[in-house]
This record gives C-alpha cells, structure tokens and sequence, in this order.
C-alpha cells in the first residue's frame, strides 16, 4: 500500500480549534504543503494576526509571531527587511486586514516588501461573534446588522484584491476559492506560486482566499459553501489579476 | 485496491468530503467520536478509486489516502 494522501510537514499534528466546515484548515494545510513542497520550511517565518486564526502559531511546523490586530505586515516589513533571506508570510482575516490593518497592507504593498500576505475573507468578525466586517455582503445579516447590511447607510464590501491591483508596485495579486474540490486544488497552486515568487525575491505576493463561517452565517457546512457559489463568487471574482511582466508559462504551475 | 483511512478523533463531521467524493460512497456514522461528533465512515469500499477528492476537501486533514500497484494520477496537486 502506497500513501498517496496525508498531512504534510508543514503542519504540526495538533487538532485545530476550528468550527466544523471552517475552511480555515484548508487554507493552513496549503501555506504548509507549499512551503514544504518548495523546501523554505526551515527558514520560513509566519505571522499569526488576531482573529479565529490567533492560534495559527500552534499549528503551522514553522517560526511563528503574534502581531497585534492588523499589524502583521509591518511585522513582516521588519523581519524582511533585518533578515533578507527569511521567508515571510501573513496570514490575516478580513477584520484584521480589510478593517484596522488597511493602511498597514497598502503601505506594505505600495513599498513593495518582499513578503506574502494570504487573505482569508470569509465576510464576518469570526472569533468576536459575528460582527459585520467591510467585506459583509450586502444584505446578509450579522449581529451587528439584524436587518441585513444596508448599504445606503455603511456602503458596499471593499474588494480588496482590486484595491491592491490597482498599485503599481504588487506583482502578483490574486483570488482563489476554496468552496469546491476543483477551487482547492487551483487555490494551492496560486498560493505556492506566490511562494515561489517571494523565494526568488521578486516581488510582493497577495493572495485573497475566499472562506466560509457557517457559525456565523447560521448555515450548515454544506449550505456555506452553496453559499459562497451563489453570493460571494459573483461580487468577489476568482482568477489572478496581476503577474509579474516577465511571466512565462513554465513558471505556472498547474491551475489558471 | 485503492482506499481511505480516516481519522476519526480529527474529524469533526462536516460533511464535505460527502459532497466532494465522485462515487458518492462516504457517509456519517451513527456513533459519536470523543469530541461529540458524527465521523465520516466509507460505506461502499470496493467502489473507491483513489482519487483523494475527499483529502482535499476535507479541512481537518483527517484523511489519509492509500493505492496498491499502478495508479492514474486524476489532477496535479
């Protein structure tokens, strides 16, 4: 019997936390599958943000640091900046890095820090209780907006991976899916990509990951991630919207 | 013969790798795991190819996938 399929290196064998159908263990077993498979495990430093991830330091098989709420990119900034040859990834939800962190990961972006963000947006504050976040769909209802989000009042959801294509200096800004097989599996290619750019110091890499939180959506597992199909995909559109100029088709790997 | 190990103390019973298995042969169990959950057990073995959608799918990293001899690689990951 040949093993085919099993949990990677880059993860510690530690249970996580999180809620049942929370993709936020997708999302981790693919930063550590890609930065094993690529072999920067040994030199790679994540930083955690404050959020349902707060905890990512017990799970990722790498150096970890805990930044306060939506700094992880200047964290990130000084650690890359003191040691060139370490490998930096953030790994940030939407209240951390679309609400209180935003002038963090523009200036971040705009800088050009060799770094690599992930962005999981997943539409709602999860770890508070289901707050409503700037990436809130309209008219879905979270604690703080009972009767849906009204958008004359706190306008529509930012989209940030427009936000940060739209700068000059990001090379390589994208946004993957995780509500089908078929997503995941684009998903991990994008994500190591981005890696793969950050290892040969290139350029600073973006990477949005569309997410569920059936807690606090009130739906199922199974219904969340109809959910994501039907609502999110539409406004917050999958694919790669920026590459470096002198990308060539060897370079990609698989996917897109 | 291709086949699936799951974990059963790392499964929390979300039921994605129900929705992501091409031959539809997984399903819940009727008893509980130590946590409290129902744990996804494979119903029709013999039917199973290998192609470790559920693996990907599954967001607990409680699957572990297994082949004997040649094997048809489905997608790259």
């Amino acid at each position: 019997m040949k093993k085919i399929f099993a949990s990677t290196k880059g993860l510690t064998d530690r249970p996580t936390h999180y809620c049942p159908g929370c993709t936020h263990g997708v999302i981790h077993r693919m930063v550590g599958e890609s930065i094993e498979e690529l072999g920067l495990r040994e030199r790679t430093v994540g930083i955690a943000p404050v959020g349902c991830a707060v905890l990512a330091y017990e799970y990722f098989n790498c150096d970890m640091f805990e930044a306060s709420h939506g700094r992880a990119p200047a964290v990130a900034t000084g650690a890359k900046r003191s040691r060139p040859d370490l490998i930096l990834f953030t790994y940030q939800g939407d209240g951390d890095l679309a609400s209180i962190g935003m002038g963090e990961i523009i200036h971040a972006a705009n800088r050009g820090e060799k770094i690599t963000v992930i962005f999981v947006n997943n539409a709602v504050y999860g770890m508070t209780g289901g707050q409503m976040a700037p990436t809130t769909m309209p008219g879905q209802y979270t604690t703080t907006s009972p009767f849906g989000r009204d958008t004359a009042e706190v306008g529509y959801p930012v989209r940030m991976t427009e936000v940060i294509t739209q700068l000059t200096t990001p090379a390589f800004v994208a946004r993957v899916s995780t509500h089908t097989t078929r997503e995941i599996v684009r998903a991990k290619a994008v994500i190591k990509e981005a890696f793969r750019y950050q290892a040969e110091g290139r350029c600073f890499t973006f990477v949005e990951v569309l997410s569920t939180c059936p807690t606090n959506w009130g739906l199922s597992p199974r219904e969340a991630v109809k959910w994501v199909e039907k609502e999110m995909v539409p406004y917050y559109p999958l694919g790669i919207t920026k590459r470096p100029e002198d990308f060539t088709e060897e370079w990609k790997d698989g996917g897109h | 013969m291709p086949t699936i190990d799951v974990n059963i103390e790392r499964c929390k019973g979300c039921e994605r790798c129900i929705d992501a298995c091409p031959q539809e042969i997984l399903g819940m169990s009727q008893k509980l795991n130590n946590k409290g959950y129902k744990f996804a057990v494979m119903v029709d073995e013999p039917r199973c190819i290998g192609c470790s959608q559920c693996a990907i799918a599954c967001p607990d990293v409680a699957i572990e996938v297994y082949v004997e001899g040649a094997h048809y690689q489905f997608f790259q990951y």
